[in-house]
């Protein structure tokens, strides 16, 4: 397929191919929507069944039951009618509905009556004293390279952090045969009590059991250590490890605390965000349908706040649902009921999760030398100092410090600087705010751009 | 009870700014008012060019004094503000075009004005190794560069307050209304009374001189830029081409910055622009005519600053021709940026001693007048 294969406009483009995409697109386009599904991947599954298709891990015990749900997901969308795109970056969308997709080297502009955003989450920044180091990389980063190379990490690897994630990887890196010296837990012990009251709602959501069962299975064979500090040390590569004054010879440190949604293509939209006190991120405002403040604009999956994998599904559904009734009225649809009572019951225990797994304070907002902004090599004393001098927010911040204007987009550095301006300035993250985000949201090279296709108006305008 | 000032200058631009800044150096008390944050809108996101090449004649003189400003900035800010001077080249992409210029390089000689300069193509060649090799020449004003446009705000607007005046962000101007011989300025956060007001709103200015029965023809733009990833130093000038919307800039940093007045959509009511990428790619064709090397440049954001655009494209600079002791400094149809020193220091003179100086005929706002 190539760019200039795409139609000039479709009812429905769905962005992301991850669970929330792919049920969106298989829900619309059944009932009859002319659906675009654009995910810039090699294969659908996004990052939780990254590789479904083509995943080289044969023993399906290593990676788990869960993700291999994905495979129904990716056989639904097959047969639905929906057109899928991978190796298709989505670098544009504005409040006219209009988006930029770049593939093999060309991009084309295209329009859409309905846009969902099912991007999906990104892990949280974890600023410690050298994180930038080779050697030091997320979890997330890691499962990636399991999924679809089949690679588990060699030498001495230790874990730090906290969240169901960091445990999962722990478990499938056990499975496949690898080896982890220690994981170094970084939660809160007050985080339990916090946690307590929304007990009762967790032990009867589906997290509950497979959550307790992980656990157990990856404290049978790794030595787990609660710490406050972690630091990587190294000139290079990373050394060791150095966690509340302890120092650990290591060769690859893999630091998670918790997923956020990945905001900006939503925010490059227009749509509007708001702080999520519990989460401790942005996420979009929406109605129940999943429709933003942007009208045509819908965010699933958790993209829309983080509730996992299955959650994602359903909100893709009850999104798509809400497209087709726009659309086309009078098309067969599923009744969004059922969505939304298994919706409900997947959300059920997330707020468990949230409390007891909320990050500590002191490892999102770093202090002194330590690097917030890797793009721009900004430090966390620089931004702290910056903002004490006055500077009220991240977009001012960007004029005098450039943190955030690298290639990565503040994705990598967005969380902490408000968090460290709403510090410093005594203020909330909502009040701070986020970056405002620019398009291309993925950057795109100049031939990309140059090879759009030329407008009649261009055409017309350079012949007189 | 209201607030006092001497002088109320509405909108935190640079040029809002600036006035501040040269009306507190004359011992005046402004109170500037910014419905958003200082350098919130073109006067902080624009390409930073500190042109006085290529411009309407009605402004050069103001344009002259600005430069002697820049090149000063330090002293008068106490900041450098990123101010470089490796000159502004207008390429000529063909005979006839170079033709064009070397007529108007005489005409402004005969005037009197000489930082306009005709080049070869070896002179051309040697201050922009990188163009193409179909331009036959050009233009150059050596002492043209370019500064850091927000940063620049942001260090008059500090200097002004240092120097006494007062800046209140995040207040929107709701009515103006003359009482006895003060304006009563009314704003989301309380009145401010001042016998003096000037109005430097830029893209909402013209509802400021709508509250004075004054209306003018203000269209609301947003040119749009580009910029790259960090590339190995190969330009130091900024180029403009004249026959196609080009202007071109790399950064100390190396990225290069991309515009030229090609327009996004605004909307000023949202503080939004929406970019038009179908007109970005005509400026990436162009560049990827003029310069081949940046072919594989990686484009990492696109933007627009909103703005005032007037209809014959030079600013309102002058006394208000309804209301006495009002005056405008807006429209700057999107090349205000350099202006704004100069255009502070000689707005603050008029303001304080009623006259100035510095030649502004032509600029006035009489001019829409039916």
């Amino acid at each position: 397929m190539n760019a200039s294969d795409l139609a000039p406009s479709y009812d429905l483009v769905v962005i992301g191919g991850g669970p929330a995409g792919l049920a969106a697109a298989s829900t619309a386009a059944r009932a009859g929507l002319a659906t675009v599904l654009f995910d810039e991947n090699p294969g659908v599954g996004g990052q939780i069944y990254r590789g479904i298709t083509a995943n080289p891990v044969k023993n399906h015990a290593i990676l788990g039951n869960d993700y291999w749900v994905g495979s129904t997901l990716a056989t639904e969308v097959k047969g639905s009618g929906a057109l899928i795109v991978n190796g298709a970056t989505v670098w544009s969308l504005d409040r006219s509905l209009t988006v930029g997709v770049s593939m093999g080297g060309k991009a084309r502009l295209l329009q859409a009556k309905r846009i969902i955003i099912a991007t999906g989450s990104l892990e949280r920044p974890f600023p410690i004293p050298g994180w930038t180091l080779p050697g030091v990389m997320t979890a997330g980063g890691a499962q990636t390279v399991l999924k679809a190379q089949g690679l588990v990490p060699s030498g001495r690897t230790v874990m730090a952090g906290n969240g169901p994630l960091l445990w999962l990887l722990a478990a499938q890196i056990l499975r496949a045969g690898g080896k982890i010296e220690a994981i170094f837990d970084t939660s809160s012990k007050r985080n339990w009590l916090r946690a307590a009251m929304h007990l009762p709602d967790f032990l009867l959501s589906p997290y509950f059991g497979k959550g307790l069962a992980l656990l157990r299975e990856v404290k049978a064979k790794v030595q787990i250590v609660s710490a406050r500090q972690i630091e990587a040390v190294g000139t290079d590569k990373l050394r060791e490890v150095v966690v509340d004054g302890r120092r650990i010879g290591a060769d690859l440190l893999l630091l998670h605390q918790g997923v956020v949604p990945n905001v900006n293509l939503a925010i490059a939209a227009g749509v509007a965000h708001r702080w999520n006190t519990r989460q401790l991120c942005f996420v979009p405002v929406l109605d129940a349908d999943f429709q933003s403040s942007v009208p045509g604009i819908a965010v699933a999956g958790d993209g829309a706040g983080i509730a996992g994998g299955t959650a994602a599904a359903e909100r893709g559904r009850i999104a798509a649902i809400a497209a087709v009734r726009t659309l086309k009225p009078g098309a067969n649809v599923p009744d969004p009921q059922n969505a939304r009572q298994r919706l409900q019951h997947e959300e059920m225990g997330r707020a468990f999760l949230d409390e007891l797994y909320r990050p500590v304070e002191s490892l999102r907002r770093p202090e002194g030398d330590t690097i917030a902004c890797r793009c721009e090599e900004v430090t966390a004393q620089q931004i702290r100092e910056t903002a004490r001098m006055g500077c009220e927010g991240p977009n001012q911040m960007k004029a005098f410090l450039r943190c955030g204007m690298g290639p990565c987009q503040g994705r990598l550095c967005g969380l902490t600087v408000t968090e460290l301006i709403a510090e410093e300035r005594g203020t909330t993250p909502d009040e701070v705010g986020y970056y405002r985000l620019r398009p291309p949201v993925k950057p795109i090279s100049l031939g990309e751009l140059a090879s759009l296709p030329i407008s009649e108006a261009e055409r017309k305008a350079v012949e007189r | 009870m209201a607030r006092t000032a001497d002088v109320v200058i509405i909108g935190g631009g640079i040029h809002g700014c600036s006035t501040a800044l040269h009306l507190a150096l004359r011992g005046l008390k402004p109170i500037l008012v910014e419905k958003d944050y200082a350098g919130r809108h073109a006067s902080g996101v624009n390409a930073g060019g500190v042109r006085q090449l290529a411009r309407d004649q009605a402004e050069i003189p103001l344009s002259i004094s600005s430069m002697d400003l820049w090149e000063h900035v330090q002293e008068l800010v106490g900041d450098d503000c990123g101010f470089t001077s490796h000159g502004t080249v207008l390429v000529a992409e063909n005979d006839e075009e170079l033709a064009s210029f070397e007529a108007r390089v005489d005409d402004l000689r005969l005037r009197g004005f000489t930082h306009e300069e005709l080049i070869d193509q070896a002179e051309l060649r040697r201050l922009v190794p990188a163009v193409s090799e179909h331009c036959p020449g050009g233009v150059v004003s050596r002492r043209d560069g370019a500064a850091d446009p927000f940063r620049s705000t942001q260090a008059f607007r500090k200097r002004a307050i240092e120097k006494g005046a007062e800046v209140l962000e995040g207040v929107t101007v709701t009515g103006l209304s003359k009482v006895g011989d003060v304006w009563r300025v009314e704003t989301s956060d309380g009145a401010i009374e001042a016998p003096k007001v000037v109005n430097a709103a830029g893209a909402w200015a013209d509802r400021i001189a709508a509250m004075l029965g004054e209306p003018v023809p203000l269209t609301v733009v947003a040119p749009m830029l580009m910029v790259t990833s960090r590339l190995p130093s190969f330009i130091q000038p900024v180029v403009i081409l004249r026959g196609r919307k080009l202007s071109f800039k790399q950064v100390d940093n190396g990225t290069v910055v991309i515009g030229g007045g090609h327009l996004a959509a605004p909307y000023r009511d949202r503080n939004e622009t929406v970019i038009d990428w179908e007109k970005l790619a005509i400026s990436a064709r162009t560049v990827w005519e003029l310069f081949p090397l940046m072919r594989q440049a990686t484009i990492v954001r696109a933007w627009a600053g909103i703005e005032a655009y007037m209809p014959d494209g030079i600013p309102v600079v002058g006394k208000s021709s309804t209301s006495e002791g009002v005056f405008h400094q807006f429209g700057f149809s999107t090349h205000g940026f350099q202006l704004g020193p100069g255009t502070g220091a000689m707005m603050a003179e008029l303001v304080a001693t009623g006259a100035t100086n510095v030649p502004i005929d032509g600029l006035g706002i009489e001019r829409f007048r039916r």
